[in-house]
């Protein structure tokens, strides 16, 4: 059963055309990578997925709620971390997760709090403005709130970026259990030692199109390639190469 | 509309009010100072010329601040989420713009009741005015002037959405734009026949006459408070469609979701 379907998904700012009638589902408890260079449509394609852009056309539906005309129940069974949406840093971290434990209407608030912070290594900044975190730790804050509600549909644009290799291994762990336990996961990164790594399935977009899609661990061979990072600089640099 | 969501834009004021000293300081501290200000001129002016100076000009200060706190209320719970870019978190959750709308007003009853309270206790204790002087229709003029400071408030926080942070600078006069209208401090029929129209359409001018027939020992026509109340939520109805127009303009432009994007360090 598909958690995440996107059907013909077009975006057109006046003559640009940033994404061009993208298409792909994702089934439940599985993760997904969405790659492609700056500019692709990734964002452009996880904004519109979270109902804070609209589609020039094309449809999306999340845990089979229509994200344009039945928003709250496709946005609850949701949630997303990303390096550039920090949770407000002049609250603490245990503010902020009560604060967004209400937003997404989460059960039995208190001790979800108490299992996410225990998951994500904060219980000892409970009390501490997310603000004067480092970088890695606000990161785990995002995540603990991306994880708070149970989403059924995880998004993750490039949600290791700012971490050190120990705190990366712990957060791409958490993500692999989450998906054993039937979670969906749409991940982007550059990373594609991580990508390998963790998702059953790759997008590679470029241009606003799909390109290829396939295992990430496959993938490189059928193209002629030493690895994901070789195939991503060609789709980069050379997509029509790749387009047949 | 979902109480829980509504009850998180609350509680996150209520953290970053308690926590935060110059925020709790800034709900009692300007309207002290319009008190200190007001109250001295008025006491002079009823020295000089004997008139209700107290009753009427004070109370027109007290009553205004408490239309622009409201205002006030409203674009800080909204600016707390442009200054720490969280427009996303926000607007990619569950929360709808109604729910979001109402935790912004259902925020501000509480830091402008606080303040109101705290400006009648200042000019009470030091200028002897009471609000009782108004009698039973002190209720009515303090709904139709929140009514009226939500409507500005809402306003404000469109234009901020429509045009980006820096828009800020232009919601602030906001109430001093509106004040030379509404009579807050000598009678409508002092203006021009233009501004006087324009005047007929705003709430709070509904209010302010009202307090000087009441100094004046005259009656005054609860018609008129009628439709001070109907103009009120005729405003926030109209305020809100154009929220929810320029939303909805940011979201097919793709404004929300750069909001936070373009802002990252």
């Amino acid at each position: 059963m598909s958690v995440l379907e996107v059907v013909d998904l077009k975006k057109r700012y006046g003559e640009t055309e940033a994404v061009k009638g993208i298409s792909f589902s994702v089934a439940r408890g599985e993760i997904v990578g969405l790659l492609g260079p700056n500019g692709a449509g990734k964002t452009t394609t996880i904004s519109m997925i979270l109902g804070v852009l609209e589609p020039s056309s094309g449809s999306i539906r999340i845990a089979r709620h229509h994200v344009q005309y039945d928003r709250t129940e496709a946005l609850k069974a949701t949630n997303f971390a990303a390096v550039y949406a920090q949770l407000p840093g002049n609250l603490t971290v245990s503010q902020n997760l009560h604060v967004f434990g209400h937003i997404y209407e989460v059960p039995h608030l208190e001790k979800r709090i108490e299992e996410v912070m225990q998951e994500m290594d904060l219980k000892k900044f409970e009390h501490t403005k997310s603000g004067v975190l480092s970088s890695g730790e606000q990161t785990r804050v995002t995540l603990a709130k991306a994880f708070l509600n149970k989403p059924q549909l995880l998004l993750l644009d490039e949600p290791t970026a700012s971490l050190d290799p120990s705190s990366a291994q712990l957060v791409r762990q958490k993500i692999r259990e989450y998906a054993a336990n039937g979670g969906t996961v749409l991940w982007t990164s550059h990373n594609m030692h991580e990508v390998t790594d963790v998702c059953d399935r790759v997008l590679f977009v470029s241009h606003g199109t799909i390109l290829l899609e396939g295992n990430p661990r496959e993938l490189p061979q059928q193209h002629g390639k030493k690895d994901l990072e070789e195939l991503f600089i060609t789709v980069a640099r050379e997509p029509l190469s790749l387009s047949d | 509309m979902s109480p829980r969501r509504i009850y998180a834009i609350v509680l996150r004021q209520f953290y970053l009010t308690r926590d935060n000293a110059t925020r709790t300081l800034q709900i009692f501290l300007w309207p002290f100072l319009d008190i200190v200000l007001w109250g001295f001129i008025s006491t002079y002016l009823e020295d000089v010329s004997g008139g209700e100076f107290i009753a009427v000009l004070l109370g027109a200060i007290i009553l205004w601040d408490f239309l622009s706190r409201v205002m006030t209320g409203i674009t800080m719970t909204f600016f707390e989420d442009v200054w720490s870019r969280n427009f996303l978190n926000i607007f990619a959750s569950p929360m709808s713009i109604s729910e979001y709308v109402t935790g912004m007003v259902v925020s501000t009853i509480g830091t402008s009741a606080i303040g109101f309270v705290g400006m009648l206790l200042a000019a009470g204790v030091l200028f002897g005015f009471s609000i009782t002087a108004y009698g039973l229709l002190a209720l009515p003029f303090l709904l139709i002037l929140f009514l009226g400071g939500v409507a500005l408030g809402i306003f404000g926080v469109a234009l901020v959405l429509r045009y980006g942070p820096s828009a800020e600078w232009f919601i602030w006069p906001l109430p001093a734009v509106v004040a030379p209208f509404v009579g807050v401090f000598y009678p409508v029929e002092t203006l021009p026949y233009w501004m006087q129209l324009i005047g007929k359409i705003l709430p709070p001018t509904y209010v302010f006459e009202g307090v000087r027939a009441i100094v004046a020992g005259k009656g005054f026509d609860v018609s008129s408070l009628l439709i001070g109340t109907v103009l009120g939520f005729g405003s926030i109805a109209l305020a809100y469609a154009f929220f929810v127009r320029v939303y909805r303009r940011a979201i097919r432009t793709g404004l929300i979701a750069r909001y936070s994007a373009e802002t990252t360090a």
